[in-house]
């Protein structure tokens, strides 16, 4: 393999971290449907940092190694319109993500503090929070995004 | 480089789509259940949410990833013969993966029944196993081996 097919594959790489980081927040979203209790929402916490660095490899890798990929390859330009509308695609991903983030963590710290308080039962505020449906649609407009870019990645429209 | 810009024809295109979504619900279930039972520590409810990551997501991600790697195998017109090394590589992960993937999913279930630790070590063994084996995959597609 030379050097390029080797970005290549980090960029491939990268997009299944992304993806797979996506995929494992779904099972927590369903999952978290029915936790209403400070330590059951606190112990899918470490599964959820596991996403988190799944995702976070999967969004650097897939925009450095595309644009390196981008600016190497003979048949391809940074200015092509299939690259273009992905670039843009990764930067409402992004923003997309970071709202989905935000809304998601509004549990774990309402358990944080429900434990610190001593109220280890079952609490409706907290399973409330847990099925943020607001937390469901940016994670689906997200995963949709993300869908559209391996669209844009695999059928390539104008070149 | 020319090789790697190539614009494979349209009709390629949807099969590529449904092997790597499918692949990509596999990994993505895989990182999910494995997770979770790293993590569970005889804990009933992870060890219940890895299992049913590997049943429900993992499964149906390979059945998905299979099914796309053979519709597009005969969309490109490969016979058996003389195909190149990178496919035989993709064919061997895919199929020895699902032996690896459904023993994962009933030790991860015997694990979940019984809490024995031997369970979780079995468990978190044939994941990076399949990990790996999934990563040499990666590489032999992506490379394009041979």
């Amino acid at each position: 393999m030379d050097f390029d097919q080797w970005m290549l594959a980090l960029h491939v790489l990268s997009a299944f971290s992304l993806i797979a980081g996506l995929i494992l927040f779904w099972v927590l979203i369903v999952v978290g449907r029915n936790i209403d209790t400070p330590a059951d929402t606190l112990r899918l916490g470490p599964v959820a940092r596991v996403g988190n660095a799944t995702v976070g490899i999967g969004m650097g890798g897939t925009i450095l190694f595309g644009v390196y990929l981008a600016f190497a390859i003979d048949g391809y330009a940074i200015w092509d319109g299939w690259i273009l509308a992905a670039l843009v695609l990764w930067f409402v991903g992004a923003e997309l993500g970071r709202r989905t983030g935000a809304e998601y963590i509004r549990a774990p710290r309402k358990a944080m503090e429900l434990e610190e308080a001593g109220q280890a039962g079952p609490n409706p505020e907290l399973l409330a929070l847990n099925r943020t449906s607001r937390g469901v649609l940016l994670h689906s407009v997200t995963s949709l995004v993300a869908l559209l870019i391996l669209i844009d990645m695999i059928w390539k429209p104008g070149a | 480089m020319s090789v790697l810009a190539t614009v494979r024809p349209d009709s390629w295109n949807f099969p590529l789509f449904v092997h790597v979504l499918g692949a990509m619900i596999l990994v993505g279930g895989l990182v999910a259940g494995a997770s979770a039972l790293a993590f569970a520590r005889g804990d009933a409810k992870l060890l219940r949410l890895g299992f049913w990551s590997l049943m429900l997501v993992s499964f149906p991600g390979w059945v998905l990833m299979r099914l796309g790697a053979q519709w597009i195998y005969s969309q490109e017109g490969f016979s058996g013969d003389n195909d190149p090394t990178w496919l035989g590589i993709g064919f061997a992960a895919a199929d020895i993966g699902l032996l690896v993937l459904l023993v994962t999913i009933g030790v991860a279930y015997w694990w979940r029944r019984s809490g024995k630790p031997l369970a979780g070590h079995i468990v978190a063994g044939l994941s990076t196993v399949y990990l790996l084996l999934l990563a040499v995959a990666w590489l032999a597609m992506a490379g394009k081996w041979g």
